[in-house]
């Protein structure tokens, strides 16, 4: 019998070695696998690189990785914005190392990484600062800029629902880099609401197959949901408006 | 003092100029105030780079959503018939040219529809460029919005970009408070003056020979 789901957060991130490439999912915090990360930052691993979006957004997850002196680089395409203060003590103080990526180029050499292809040709960049010392091809009348895919030894991500084989369905705008990221790495790992009983995915809509995951942990539903229904009552980084949050696992993602 | 139009005064002319059925997406700032002026009767469909087309307004604050957000990281709503989707193909229906509008902001635009939108490249300044390329190069047309002049009076529309480029060649139609400039083969054609704007007062706003293209745009 097939069980990819794994009984605690620091089972799932077991055996991320140091110097390890991590990706970790999210925009902002839609997405972010935020246990996961605090399980990692518990583990230990440092000299990390760290694909992601973003380079943290206030003190908790990945700015807390950051923040605890793990992360050596990190590539991303957005890094600086307004509660970035972590990052951007980092970066100012040479503490950090950072290749920055377009937003789309970044997901298709994840994605490149994912399907086999050795490298492509994309108009994104070309003629900015940011294609520069890259191949240049012209292609039926249009400039291209050769780039490389990205892989990673493991992929932190976060998603709705898993069956125990590893299928996924993710939850609206939070699905955002999870699916590439899930075909990019050698291990990919999951934290989700719920597993549910396999065959009750409709297998129409699982969005990640089976095929690209190696392990899921449970992290309770989020906190703006309540049995699949939408309850709202929270902020935007799922704070209760009401005051402060309870400290069970779950609904910080 | 010439006439200005506001923010929002610039953002209804925008919105008016996008068809029914448009694919259309408004980056970061000053062009999200756009899709408040779409007109209600009008079905225009919103793509938000972080992976939803069929966007719709914020919801109140009971209803956030922490998984329903735009590409400002914004609490917003999903209309009936909108659609989720991961990043790459979110990207690829950008690049691959099936957006019909994108509006952006703006440093500086050259005559040549150069757009330089994502760093001023000042020394020690932490780059961000997020899909500031990605939208720049793929949207069929590339509006920008912006104020024609900086706070130091210098004027955005330029010979040549001085800040780092996010596109080449890419902007096809620049609304500004004072007026909206097509992009052309022969450099900035205004096609429309507002309030008491003349030829010769945006001629020495920008240093920048113009075209009047005034009384042909009126007709398109």
């Amino acid at each position: 019998m097939i069980d990819k789901e794994v009984p605690s957060l620091t089972e799932a991130v077991a055996g991320i070695a140091d110097g390890a490439t991590v990706m970790i999912g999210g925009f902002g915090h839609a997405g972010q696998p935020h246990e996961l990360i605090d399980a990692l930052i518990a583990q230990g691993a440092s000299d990390l690189t760290v694909v992601s979006n973003n380079a943290g957004n206030g003190d908790g997850g990945l700015a807390a990785l950051l923040s605890a002196g793990r992360v050596r680089k990190i590539v991303c395409s957005f890094p600086r914005q307004s509660d970035s203060w972590v990052f951007d003590g980092l970066y100012r103080e040479g503490k950090i190392e950072l290749e920055l990526v377009p937003q789309g180029n970044l997901a298709e050499r994840i994605r490149a990484a994912g399907a086999g292809i050795g490298a492509f040709f994309t108009p994104t960049g070309v003629g900015t600062e940011l294609a520069e010392g890259k191949e240049i091809r012209e292609i039926d009348g249009r400039t291209y800029a050769l780039d490389y895919p990205i892989r990673a030894d493991f992929a932190l991500i976060s998603a709705l629902k898993a069956d125990r084989w590893g299928n996924l369905v993710y939850r609206q705008t939070a699905r955002n880099f999870g699916p590439i990221m899930a075909t990019a790495a050698t291990t990919s790992i999951v934290q989700v609401d719920e597993v549910v009983p396999l065959g009750s995915l409709d297998p129409e809509s699982v969005v990640t197959p089976s095929i690209y995951v190696n392990r899921v942990v449970v992290v309770g539903e989020r906190r703006w949901l309540r049995n699949n229904e939408f309850v709202g009552g929270v902020d935007l980084e799922g704070q209760p408006l009401d005051g402060p949050a309870e400290s069970t696992a779950g609904g910080t993602n | 003092m010439s006439t200005k139009l506001s923010r929002v005064e610039l953002a209804q002319q925008i919105a008016a100029a996008i068809p029914e059925g448009s694919f259309v997406n408004l980056g970061i700032g000053a062009p999200t105030l756009v899709a408040n002026y779409l007109p209600a009767d009008l079905e225009i469909i919103l793509h938000t780079e972080n992976g939803m087309l069929g966007m719709g307004p914020a919801p109140d604050a009971e209803s956030v959503d922490p998984d329903l957000i735009n590409a400002g990281k914004q609490a917003v709503t999903a209309l009936d018939g909108a659609a989720y989707f991961h990043q790459a193909d979110s990207f690829a229906m950008m690049r691959g040219g099936h957006l019909d509008v994108c509006v952006l902001g703006a440093f500086q635009v050259s005559e040549n529809g150069d757009l330089a939108n994502w760093s001023t490249g000042t020394p020690g300044a932490i780059p961000a460029v997020g899909g500031a390329m990605d939208l720049a190069i793929g949207a069929k047309e590339v509006y920008v919005m912006t104020d024609l002049l900086t706070k130091k009076d210098e004027s955005k529309l330029v010979a040549a970009c001085s800040y780092p480029l996010t596109g080449v060649g890419c902007v096809s139609r620049v609304y500004t408070d004072h007026a909206v400039f097509d992009v052309t083969s022969e450099g900035f054609a205004v096609r429309e003056l507002y309030g008491d704007n003349t030829m010769e007062l945006l001629s020495t706003l920008t240093g920048l020979n113009l075209i009047d293209a005034t009384a042909t745009a009126a007709t398109d």
